[in-house]
């Protein structure tokens, strides 16, 4: 039975969420909202060097401090650490360094943790850090990434810069370029990005004989005990994680720390709750940082436009150590440079570096955003050289609506989609007929003040993913995700999700599923989720996954309880299951619908059990795990349009529309959030964020007074609208909603500023797009068209 | 250092440290734990509070400046529990908050910049709330959502 077949009285409609009760009352629960008696806190000294050899480490002081219950060096703690896992080994020969939690004898990125102290409170171990003294020998940083591969290079791991090479293709690339009428060839910089989830990184450890359970502002807790158990040894039923309220993560909570293993073997060695609580300045050097990629990218077309081959040259920035899946990032954008575009042939190479600096990992998009901007990007370029509008050119190249399902040349079937729905409906709410007339008179009165236009009609790869292709792609674990439903003797419903929400709505959105599914009050459903010991089995949330693989579980979950529920009904009513039809919420007689039994009573016939048919067991819960068999495929057409002060290189977005196609939609309001959001982030990379280094590898970004994170002034509100192609790949219809704003936005506002400036022969402007850069690139560009 | 500050309504004496800062004062001694710490450089805005009636970041104050003061956080903005302020209505309403780390400063920003305009264009909204960071929503329905409580059109029920 899918959902369209049940009266949808709930998916759609936009509820209000019922998380906000806590969230707007400050009743929330954030980790660092935990307390419990005899917890002791934990601070970490970190490395000031880029890449230095630690000669000594005195924490002799420190253990002697007042308050101070224990300090602890990376050589204390060498023999039980292990290393931080790497669960994405890309290829064979891929090198993966050893990662201690706390260095041992060489430190490979300033913030890197050297010691800590535990004390009575975090002003005590703060204070008490200060006496330690490390001496260290600073060694060369590796900061380039071209640099890092020459020969002659610092070497930052004894196995040498390289971590990996992935190559990828499909179709002749050579034929593809040979003799083609236009060849564009391009280099693009994706900056290196700070996620900076408003809440920072905290977790609580309890020690409790031999069991151990964990708090921890996390995306992960299932995956986090899985990790857990394998990096310390403690073992896997021993361990509970609980990701209580999570302030954000977009990726950065996507991971398994230094902070959470060394949490875990302090409360160990202890025996008492211990706790560490970040703060801001030390997250931005030690939470996983985002992007950073050198693209080199050359695309081959005819002289219409049709495009012949893609060929990508990725150098893909791993940082200091490889995370838990660091090196799978740059290869998802793999399939997704090709985006919504025929060719002939498709080649791409990605090569992980290693540099000292903090890892990088999945953030927002995680390799998607890289693949968009550079195609869409690139696209605008081809347009530009063809001397064609760039949404024309996309279309002679995109897939018609009607030749779904599609295999791309990347390999990916594509379901379905409507490129042409979304364009159309982009077109006529940014007036972009009118917007291109005002921006040719601008142009033609040589206006200081030029009019931009960027498109980006992006795609993207959801609802991760089919354990196979997991498997394929030599990831280590699964793709599926886990509910359970719990019918209460009074008919009230508890769902147990897998997924782990944090700022999403699952809480609202999962009720509104259920709702519709068991036809009972969106009142009456309550979701539970991320602890480990409630919700037992899961995959956790991110990669756009919960909704389409997690929805899909509950889904199927429901559906098991309507079977046995028809099953008790048929006995209750003493009439056949076969005679029986379900119908908003009872099991009814078929051509008798006064002859039924609700979902409430049923449940109250199971918890009492006096009548249950035999073989049938006392209970009408259910478990249903669901391993999709494709990803889900998202796309939207956005359009921006910013005026550029060519004087001052001053930016302003004046027009900002996204038409995204999500498949069926739960609840407009969150999806429109998600896309409001998502939105904002890529706006900030395209025009305010960058994780920056100085010479000697310190990063200069490291506090929220230096990394700029766009506040209310800095944004205009967006106008957006949807068109819906159903997804055909599952029972809701859904495609996921969470990184689509965030990998439309970043091409369509570079795109628009360089389109403003190509009368002034620009071509790119590497972002962010300051106001200097934007002010550099028109003048290095009228200078060197002075010069030719 | 002895302080006496009245927090949501209650009296505390209590004795601090003369460094100890108003957040960790209310989280830790007062355990109004409603007010969370987002950064360490006064940038976020996520602690704000009301001092007398004032939005402050409340990390950027030490406790014993708020010796005599009155302090209200998230926790004592509504009359009273199962109560919503116009604000925390029209943030539900309007879907003004997605992760809610931000929320509680957010709101009592915007309580303070209401009560200096209180008719705010969607220009003064925005630049009021220049020193409170959300990285979830966008900013674009908790302006809705102060422009919402500025017009009245608040209704005083949650929904959920």
């Amino acid at each position: 039975m899918t959902a369209t077949d049940l009266p949808a009285a709930e998916v759609g409609k936009a509820r209000t969420r019922k998380e906000d009760a806590r969230l707007i009352t400050g009743q929330t629960n954030w980790t660092d909202n935990i307390t419990l008696p005899g917890m002791v806190h934990v601070s970490f000294l970190r490395s000031p060097h880029a890449h230095a050899r630690i000669t000594s480490v005195d924490v002799s002081a420190a253990r002697s401090a007042p308050g101070v219950f224990a300090a602890y060096s990376g050589a204390d703690f060498a023999a039980e650490q292990g290393s931080l896992p790497c669960a994405w080994p890309v290829t064979p020969d891929i090198v993966i360094p050893e990662h201690p939690p706390m260095a041992v004898d060489t430190v490979r990125y300033g913030g890197e943790i050297v010691a800590c102290v535990v004390a009575r409170d975090r002003y005590a171990a703060a204070d008490a850090l200060e006496l330690i003294d490390v001496d260290y020998e600073p060694l060369a940083p590796v900061l380039d990434m071209e640099a890092a591969l020459a020969d002659g290079a610092v070497q930052l791991h004894a196995a040498g810069n390289k971590s990996f090479t992935w190559p990828f293709g499909n179709g002749d690339i050579d034929a593809a370029f040979r003799d083609a009428p236009v060849v564009i060839e391009r280099t693009y910089r994706q900056q290196r990005l700070i996620p900076s989830a408003m809440e920072p990184r905290a977790v609580v450890c309890a020690p409790v004989a031999d069991e151990y359970t964990m708090w921890t502002s996390t995306q992960i807790p299932h995956v986090l005990r899985v990790m857990l158990a394998l990096v310390t040894g403690i073992p896997e039923h021993k361990l509970r994680v609980i990701a209580p309220d999570v302030g954000g993560g977009f990726g950065s909570k996507l991971q398994v720390t230094a902070e959470e293993v060394l949490a875990l073997l302090l409360a160990r060695k202890l025996g008492r709750p211990v706790k560490w609580t970040e703060t801001r300045s030390e997250g931005n050097v030690a939470v996983h940082h985002g992007r950073d990629q050198i693209q080199r990218v050359r695309i081959a077309a005819d002289a219409d436009g049709r495009i012949r081959g893609l060929d990508v040259d990725l150098l893909a920035d791993m940082g200091a150590y490889l995370m838990l899946v660091t090196p799978g990032v740059p290869l998802l954008g793999a399939f997704m440079f090709n985006a919504i575009y025929k060719m002939d042939a498709y080649r791409f190479t990605c090569t992980g570096v290693f540099t000292s600096k903090t890892p990088t990992d999945a953030y927002r998009g995680a390799g998607r955003p890289e693949a968009t901007y550079a195609i869409e990007h690139l696209m605008d370029d081809l347009a530009a050289e063809l001397g064609m509008d760039p949404l024309e050119l996309r279309e002679r190249n995109w897939i018609k609506h009607e030749e779904f399902p599609y295999t791309t040349i990347a390999g990916l079937t594509y379901d379905s989609g409507n490129y042409e729905a979304a364009t159309e409906s982009a077109k006529e709410l940014f007036h972009y007929d009118q917007l291109r007339s005002e921006q040719a008179e601008r142009n033609a009165a040589g206006s200081s003040v030029r009019l931009g236009i960027g498109v980006s009609t992006f795609t993207e790869m959801c609802g991760l993913a089919p354990s196979r292709v997991l498997g394929s792609l030599a990831y280590a674990a699964g793709g599926w995700e886990h509910a359970s439903i719990r019918m209460l003797p009074t008919g009230k419903v508890e769902v147990v999700t897998g997924s782990s929400a944090h700022g999403q709505g699952h809480e609202t959105a999962w009720s509104q599923i259920v709702a519709d599914q068991l036809g009972v009050p969106f009142e009456d459903v309550r979701v539970l989720h991320g602890d480990t010991a409630i919700a037992h089995k899961g995959m956790d949330t991110y990669g756009s996954r919960s909704l389409v693989v997690g929805g899909t579980a509950i889904v199927n979950a429901c559906d098991k309880v309507r079977q046995k529920a028809r099953v008790i009904a048929a006995a209750m009513l003493e009439v056949s299951p076969d005679d029986l039809e379900w119908s908003d919420g009872r099991w009814a007689v078929r051509g008798d619908p006064d002859q039924g039994k609700a979902i409430g009573e049923i449940a109250f016939a199971a918890f009492a059990a006096h009548n249950l048919p035999d073989g049938v067991e006392p209970s009408l819960d259910s478990d249903a795990t669901y391993d999709p068999d494709n990803f889900s495929f998202p796309h939207g057409t956005h359009l921006c349009a910013v005026e550029v002060d060519t004087e001052t290189g001053q930016v302003r977005i004046r027009s900002y529309v996204a038409v995204d196609d999500v498949g069926v939609v739960v609840n407009p309001l969150i999806v429109e959030g998600q896309v409001h959001g998502g939105i904002a982030q890529g706006v900030a990379q395209a025009l305010y964020e960058e994780a920056a280094y100085d010479s000697s590898g310190n990063l200069v970004t490291a506090s929220l007074a230096d990394y700029l994170i766009p506040s209310a002034a800095d944004l205009p509100s967006f106008t957006t609208a949807r068109t819906t192609t159903p997804s055909t790949l599952n029972p809701l219809g859904v495609k996921g909603v969470g990184e689509a704003g965030t990998i439309a936005s970043t091409p369509a506002v570079v795109n628009a500023i360089v389109d403003a400036l190509r009368p002034f022969g620009v071509s790119d402007v590497p972002m962010p797009c300051t106001p200097e850069r934007v002010w550099r690139a028109i003048n290095d560009a009228q200078a060197e068209g002075a010069g030719r | 250092m002895r302080i006496s500050v009245t927090v949501d309504g209650v009296r505390y004496d209590d004795e601090v440290e003369p460094r100890l800062l108003l957040v960790h004062y209310l989280r830790e001694q007062a355990g109004r734990t409603g007010t969370p710490i987002g950064c360490d450089t006064s940038n976020c805005g996520a602690c704000t509070v009301l001092m007398n009636g004032r939005s402050v970041k409340s990390c950027s104050v030490l406790a014993v400046q708020a010796d005599g003061a009155d302090v209200t956080t998230i926790q004592g903005l509504a009359n009273g529990p199962g109560e919503l302020h116009p604000l925390q209505q029209a943030f539900h309403e309007e879907h003004a908050l997605q992760c809610g780390y931000c929320t509680p400063g957010m709101i009592l920003a915007a309580a303070d910049l209401l009560s200096e305009n209180p008719h705010p264009t969607e220009e003064e909204v925005r630049d009021g709330l220049e020193g409170n960071l959300c990285r979830c929503t966008g900013y674009q329905n908790i302006v809705r959502a102060v422009l919402r409580a500025a017009n009245g059109t608040a209704t005083t029920e949650v929904t959920a």
